[in-house]
């Protein structure tokens, strides 16, 4: 089993809730998608290249300031339960660690993690540099981001085009490559039916959203990945300004939502909030997306303050460990999909029986 | 290939027409796809719909005509038609060889083809980072070890302990 106390909070500080906003955004996510010259891009490289890929990389971050003395993680080496672990965790893609149904890691696929930042290396594009922040960081995430961007961009050479920028396996990544998620909780705006209205205005303003996942997935528990839609035609400082702006609105939206709710469906809120947490603190089984809806409503009543002594961290942190991978790791053994509920169940049980007493 | 119609020319665009209720592809050259009245792959790429449809991977493109091969990466070896079916391009060389096709993708997806973002310096090209050289010689000697060239090697690791 992989160690994850190497990393610094086992790389999950971003889910701390001590960034801005943390009781309505969990996290802030940019990242850059880079190709070195002279490889196929990923898909169409030879697993020889991938190695060699690879190498070059590790030998540039151990070079670099800003990255050089993190953990490396080489998926291609790793069982299963480990490399979802790591997806769990939010760390690596799916396509990294080789999740799909009959899908491997790609031979040299690798995770290179230095305090916020991340490198996948061998994804979709040779490089994937990730900035990670808790709250709605944007341009702390990105100042990290650039740093690092531009050492290794010195010492490797970067596919680079003086009309198309950085060139992407995928075309809708081409240009700065940049893609900024902001992952944001909004029950106020599902309870409120006001939702639909500011999904449809995302995509008329060039924004796009997803699940708790990213690309493909579904959503679940309230919680949405808002992200710009394009990379090319606008500088990194107009992408990541557009998108704050409007994420800063929808924030607003929330706010002005939950503030609604409180006033004029004070015991309708109250009485939703708790039926949640009582449930979480007594159930015997759990599945997953019914845990994220629970949490999704306590997590609400926390940011309200109605349920006193329970922390977001904590219900933050129950999102990551009541997935399969993660309870398999506290428990020590593996677990089969039909015992899965009950041992949900338990965890939530006795974490929440530990925080709130 | 050569075209069905006129057995003369080199087929350049596979027609698949749905008759009765079975697939019939047909192979013709430009000029022969033409006279049955059909659009070159050239132009059905440059509408909106046919760029697309048939970049994003969606289906659904299969009775537009498309070149047969036409377009081909020299550097990856990989096709429009690859492209088209995985919705990934090959190679860094692959947006030259395909770059009327990817600027008209490149518009539509992005609203403009021209990046505006920050300008990248490759190594090299901006004074001499000892550590890129480094990892440059690094890269030398791998290669070398690879090609079983042991002199050139040698000399490549004597260089790389005196910057080290």
């Amino acid at each position: 089993m992989i160690d994850l106390s190497l990393l610094p909070d086992g790389g999950m500080s971003w889910l701390d809730a001590s960034g801005p906003k943390g009781s309505i955004v969990l996290s802030t996510r940019i990242r850059l998608a880079r190709n070195l010259e002279g490889y196929a891009f990923s898909q169409r490289a030879r697993d020889s290249d991938r190695t060699s890929i690879l190498t070059r990389v590790e030998e540039a971050v151990a070079a670099s300031d800003q990255l050089g003395g993190g953990v490396g993680f080489r998926l291609d080496q790793m069982e299963r339960g480990d490399r979802q672990l790591l997806h769990e965790r939010h760390l690596v893609s799916k396509e990294l660690a080789g999740l799909d149904r009959e899908a491997r890691p790609r031979p040299g696929a690798a995770l290179l993690v230095q305090g916020p930042i991340g490198v996948m290396v061998n994804e979709e594009d040779h490089l994937r540099l990730n900035g990670l922040r808790s709250g709605f960081a944007l341009e702390e995430a990105y100042a990290n981001l650039e740093a690092a961007d531009g050492e290794l961009g010195r010492l490797l050479p970067f596919a680079f085009h003086a009309e198309f920028g950085y060139l992407t396996s995928c075309p809708t990544n081409a240009g700065t490559g940049l893609r900024a998620s902001v992952l944001i909780h909004l029950p106020g705006l599902v309870l409120t039916k006001e939702i639909g209205k500011v999904l449809q205005g995302l995509s008329q303003v060039g924004l796009t959203f997803r699940g708790l996942y990213g690309e493909g997935s579904e959503v679940v528990g309230n919680f949405f990945q808002l992200s710009n839609q394009t990379t090319l035609g606008k500088s990194e400082e107009e992408l990541l300004d557009h998108l704050g702006k409007i994420v800063r609105q929808v924030i607003e939206y929330e706010e002005q939502a939950r503030e609604i709710l409180l006033r004029e469906a004070t015991t309708i809120v109250a009485d939703k909030v708790w039926r949640a947490y009582g449930t979480l603190r007594h159930a015997r089984t759990l599945t997953f997306e019914e845990t994220m809806n629970l949490l999704s409503g306590v997590r609400l009543g926390a940011g309200l303050n109605l349920i006193p002594g329970l922390s977001v961290y904590t219900l933050n942190k129950l999102l990551i460990f009541t997935q399969p991978a993660h309870l398999a790791t506290s428990e020590g053994r593996s677990i089969g999909d039909p015992e899965l509920p009950t041992v949900r169940a338990t965890y939530v049980r006795r974490v929440l029986d530990a925080e709130a007493g | 290939m050569v075209c069905d119609s006129c057995k003369e020319r080199d087929a350049v665009i596979n027609l698949t027409q749905v008759e009765h209720d079975s697939k019939v592809t047909l192979h013709l050259c430009e000029q022969c796809a033409q006279d049955k009245g059909v659009e070159t792959g050239v132009a059905v790429l440059k509408s909106p719909l046919g760029g697309f449809i048939t970049a994003m991977g969606k289906g659904g493109a299969s009775l537009l005509p498309t070149p047969a091969d036409g377009l081909r990466c020299p550097s990856c070896g990989a096709t429009l038609k690859d492209f088209r079916e995985t919705g990934r391009l090959g190679c860094a060389e692959c947006y030259g060889a395909f770059i009327t096709h990817l600027r008209d993708l490149l518009r539509r997806l992005h609203g403009s083809s021209q990046h505006v973002g920050e300008r990248y310096t490759p190594p090299g090209e901006e004074g001499t980072d000892p550590r890129h050289r480094l990892l440059d010689l690094k890269d030398q000697l791998r290669r070398a070890v690879e090609n079983e060239n042991f002199e050139l090697a040698a000399d490549l690791r004597d260089r790389i302990r005196v910057l080290e």
